[in-house]
């Protein structure tokens, strides 16, 4: 008797488990599962969204893939992309969390100021950022470099400046998320070892150099890769302040795939490309936990 | 030393403020030629509106069903957000508290959606929804913040919270005879609250912000949110119309401003919290 009911028990339990999580699973098997599965199904068709063909072409995407000039292109744009963002954004909210430092009042001015952007959407940052860069004397950054002496450039059409414009905004609008990650790993150092390079006579730098960046490294390892991440998967910026150009060259890789499937409607080569970001991704990603596994590591 | 100190602090002063210019000009410049004509808005930088044109901020009601936008985008915060919250607590709780086998390799491979970026899963996800007749509807955009990476990363934070909740508490519930459902409904899920708040937050400012999503996914001007909108405040020569693009984007700012300034503390750790997930 006694067992019975232990085991329907178990039974109601195992039920009503299954029950709970059906919708996610279901959901999760729909539209991540199921898109995952035909991602790589389409990239071997010759598909397009215009006509709503599709057949088989075996490997003539990926073939075509390694002729196209273009793929190669925003690969190395969007490589560009991050190697600006990636350490610009690292040692700015390094050298922030640094300098205000963990008390209220510093915490208080990153989240009261650096994080504005960091909850505005990307749409919006960007249609200010486009009109604060506009060309000319009469755009506000160039009127007030103008007025500095500074020479005053197109920003966002020419070709050696578009880039960086766009890096400089990105990196504005999240950097306030790794400040407060920093800022949170600042406090955590063991404050006796850095009271004790004191004593010892170890300048800023030193202390600096020596003491708290190899500290301080498990984070920035982790924010690092999660920045790249973040830099790869780049699109609103990109679309809505110069919009692939000047001549393609801030044209990055999500900005590709959208311009394949949705305006040349060659939805079969789009889905080749997403398959390059997946695995980028996917490499990064696994990059990152195994980092986080040693972080967490360091900290037990 | 005293004279280095006051030294110090002033130079201090002159960061920080340097910082905060950067950081709340482009805010200020947004709002004041929100309320200036198209022709006053560049040239010679102003601290505040040449003509305060107020009109601006009617106008964008009639070039664009703006107000139409505005609703649409609060309908799919709203859903998405509660959809992801039910979906994720039920299973969050499942995953943490309830015996059943495949448990662990169910929770793990829901884990791997936090990672899947929807900029990969675009193309089929546009296809399914063809199928599913729901292109130019905001269906989409209600069920990818409940299903895709926002919806298993919600899952996540919820089966970490449950597995920290002490036996005892279940143990007494379940003695008194109380049913799973109950004991979810009663006991646990009011006491994830600050799950709640925070998957809330982070899925709900997920959809204000979303662009490519109603970029791909939305045609008809009817069905817009907020960010298509604002990028589509053009005049019939596809130029640009200003001012009223930055008073929309004005409008569009201030409520998650307002909300941002009672609730910083929590936003900021919820959002931090993803940034290292």
């Amino acid at each position: 008797m006694q067992q019975s009911s232990l085991r329907s028990q178990q039974r109601l339990e195992a039920a009503t488990g299954y029950t709970f999580i059906a919708p996610q699973l279901i959901g999760f098997a729909l539209f991540v599962l199921a898109p995952l599965v035909m991602i790589f199904v389409y990239s071997f068709q010759q598909k397009n969204l215009l006509f709503g063909t599709s057949e088989f072409a075996g490997l003539a995407n990926y073939k075509e893939l390694f002729k196209d000039d273009l793929f190669w292109k925003t690969m190395g744009n969007t490589l560009v992309f991050s190697l600006g963002v990636v350490p610009l954004n690292l040692v700015l909210s390094l050298a922030i969390a640094l300098y205000v430092g963990g008390g209220s009042r510093g915490v208080g001015f990153v989240r009261s100021i650096i994080f504005l952007p960091a909850i505005t959407s990307g749409v919006a940052w960007s249609i200010v950022c486009k009109y604060l860069l506009q060309g000319g004397d009469t755009g506000p950054i160039n009127w007030f470099l103008l007025h500095l002496g500074l020479s005053a450039h197109n920003w966002l059409f020419e070709k050696g400046w578009a880039m960086g414009s766009v890096i400089v905004s990105r990196v504005l609008k999240n950097l306030g998320m790794n400040v407060l990650i920093f800022i949170g790993a600042v406090l955590n150092m063991p404050q006796d070892v850095i009271e004790a390079g004191k004593i010892d006579g170890a300048g800023h730098a030193r202390l600096f150099w020596k003491i708290k960046l190899p500290l301080l490294m498990p984070s920035v390892l982790m924010v690092m890769i999660v920045t790249v991440i973040g830099s790869m998967r780049v699109f609103d910026t990109i679309k809505l302040m110069t919009d692939g150009g000047p001549e393609g060259s801030t044209m990055v890789m999500v900005y590709y795939i959208y311009h394949k499937a949705f305006k040349m409607f060659d939805t079969g080569f789009a889905s080749t490309l997403s398959i390059v970001l997946f695995l980028i991704v996917l490499v990064l990603t696994l990059l990152q936990w195994s980092v986080r596994k040693k972080v967490s590591y360091y900290e037990n | 030393m005293r004279t280095n100190h006051i030294l110090g602090e002033s130079v201090r002063l002159l960061v920080l403020g340097a910082i905060a210019i950067i950081f709340i000009y482009p805010f200020w410049w947004m709002v004041v030629n929100s309320l200036n004509s198209a022709a006053e808005i560049f040239g010679k930088p102003r601290l505040l509106p040449v003509s305060w044109r107020w009109t601006n901020y009617l106008e964008i009601f009639q070039v664009q069903p703006f107000a139409r936008h505005y609703l649409n985008t609060l309908y799919v915060a709203i859903l998405g957000t509660a959809g992801n919250i039910i979906v994720a607590s039920l299973s969050g709780y499942a995953f943490a508290r309830l015996r059943f086998p495949g448990r662990n390799g169910l929770f793990l491979l829901l884990l791997t959606g936090m990672m899947m970026p929807i900029e990969v899963e675009i193309i089929p996800l546009y296809f399914e929804m063809q199928k599913f007749h729901a292109l130019d509807t905001l269906t989409p955009l209600v069920l990818i913040p409940m299903f895709c990476s926002q919806g298993a990363f919600s899952a996540f934070m919820f089966r970490q919270f449950f597995v920290t909740m002490p036996d005892e508490l279940e143990e007494a519930a379940r003695l008194d005879g109380l049913h799973p459902i109950g004991i979810y409904t009663r006991i646990m899920f009011p006491l994830s609250q600050p799950i709640v708040a925070s998957a809330a937050i982070l899925t709900f400012l997920s959809i204000w912000n979303s662009y490519l999503e109603p970029l791909v996914f939305l045609s008809d001007i009817q069905k817009f949110t907020l960010p298509l909108s604002l990028a589509n405040f053009n005049d019939s020569y596809g130029l640009p119309q200003w001012h009223l693009q930055l008073a929309a984007t004005t409008l569009s700012v201030i409520p998650i401003m307002a909300v941002y300034s009672f609730f910083q503390e929590k936003i900021c750790d919820a959002m931090v919290n993803t940034g290292m997930k």
